[in-house]
């Protein structure tokens, strides 16, 4: 039991990192993937700040799932994920001002994030605490990463500098255009791109249209789920 | 008056929602492969963003900040404001059901993905990080559906002669998809001086 569990818990995090990552493979979530990547370390902020948020919704909610009645799933998952929001914004504020101040009104926006309804509707209403947390931590660490990929290359083009490093900056001069909004869909086309060409797997096709609007429910088996349990 | 038509402009031309501020991405790459539904569902979020504006800035006034400063609940606004969005969605569905039936079916299916829409609950945001009241809030807010819903025509159309093109296999669907997003806002681009 202990056994299966282990490879089980590895297989539902690494799930979230390549095999379905979120932002790459799914297309969930694009918003912020483009409006706070113009530097790095504004990547990295957003995705671990949403990583927070996905383990603390998947947790509760699966610790809630019997207890949440199905017609009204939709609205109490959303109240338990605007109250997570709440407490990294309040946080933020308090401890980290300086990324608050550049993520602005992205911070609250991670409640209509799809990537965590998407993860409630699919993973957490129906496994256990333990498999829903580490498919939380999965999911962040894969969104963090495709935020982290997008920022270094936005920064590097557009201010040339990596981190806050001065990388090219003195070399020549940097395509500004990169980090203002243009840029944001050409190099998130890029990537998937570049994603798609040394992967197998072909990506979804048609991009996310809300997440009522997948059509995903509770209890149904949808294909690709890594059953943890 | 000079200021609401200055916000009406700004919010549809120079600060475009979808292309310069990155809200409502999601339906603006899922339903902008046919012109049809583009119009559909970009009519379905004027009508919602122009109201949820009107009703989050009410909200804001006279609940959350209403009773200063005995209480304050101004931290409650997220959990407010995607409450109030997520019920005046299914509100206005069940009257458009049972008062206009036509309309209900143009927009039907539309409706209830704008609940999880970024650019209705961006707009509510940023009309208080504005300090906007409840007019100007409300023009914000229709002036950012028509600009949503304007970024999403004119891209349904480019999308729909995509389609006829020969494209290498790796770029097919969304990424060249994204690219010719790119294009559009770099287009965009140019009203940025307009109140500069």
């Amino acid at each position: 039991m202990s056994e299966s569990n282990k490879t089980g818990g590895m297989k539902v995090l690494v799930n979230g990192i390549f095999k379905e990552n979120p932002t790459l493979r799914l297309v969930l979530g694009t918003c912020p993937t483009l409006a706070v990547t113009t530097s790095a370390i504004n990547g990295i902020g957003m995705g671990l700040a949403t990583t927070v948020v996905l383990v603390g919704s998947n947790v509760v909610i699966s610790l809630l799932r019997k207890l949440i009645p199905d017609k009204v799933r939709i609205p109490a998952f959303i109240t338990i994920i605007a109250g997570f929001v709440t407490i990294v914004q309040l946080l933020m504020k308090a401890y980290l001002p300086a990324l608050d101040k550049a993520l602005g009104i992205y911070i609250p926006l991670i409640v209509v994030n799809c990537i965590i309804l998407a993860r409630a509707e699919m993973f957490a209403c129906r496994n256990g605490v333990f498999a829903s947390a580490l498919d939380g931590v999965g999911m962040g660490i894969g969104f963090t990463l495709a935020l982290f990929a997008m920022g270094t290359v936005r920064e590097l083009l557009g201010n040339g500098t990596w981190l806050g490093i001065n990388v090219t900056a003195k070399l020549w001069d940097p395509a500004i255009i990169m980090i203002l909004p243009p840029g944001g869909f050409m190099a998130f086309g890029l990537l998937i791109a570049v994603f798609n060409r040394f992967s197998s797997v072909k990506i979804r096709q048609t991009g996310c249209q809300g997440c009522q609007g997948c059509e995903l429910q509770c209890g149904k088996d949808d294909g690709g789920e890594v059953e943890a349990q | 008056m000079k200021e609401l038509l200055i916000i009406i402009i700004s919010s549809i031309l120079v600060d475009n929602f979808v292309l310069s501020k990155f809200l409502g991405i999601c339906p603006f790459l899922g339903v902008s492969k046919k012109l049809s539904t583009a119009a559909g569902m970009g009519g379905a979020v004027i009508f919602v963003m122009t109201l949820a504006s009107a009703v989050t800035s009410l909200v804001y006034k006279y609940l959350l900040i209403g009773f200063r400063p005995h209480y304050d609940f101004a931290y409650l606004q997220t959990l407010a404001f995607i409450l109030v969005i997520a019920a005046l969605v299914q509100f206005i569905e069940i009257m458009m059901k049972k008062f206009m039936p036509p309309l209900y079916k143009a927009l039907g299916i539309y409706l209830p993905l704008i609940t999880t829409n970024c650019a209705v609950l961006g707009a509510a945001l940023l009309n208080i990080q504005k300090e906007y009241d409840l007019l100007k809030s409300t023009v914000y807010g229709f002036g950012g559906g028509v600009g949503f819903t304007m970024a999403l025509l004119i891209f349904a159309g480019i999308r729909e002669r995509i389609e006829l093109n020969d494209i290498p296999d790796a770029l097919k669907g969304l990424p060249i998809t994204l690219i010719a997003a790119a294009l559009v806002s770099m287009a965009f681009f140019g009203f940025q001086g307009l109140f500069g």
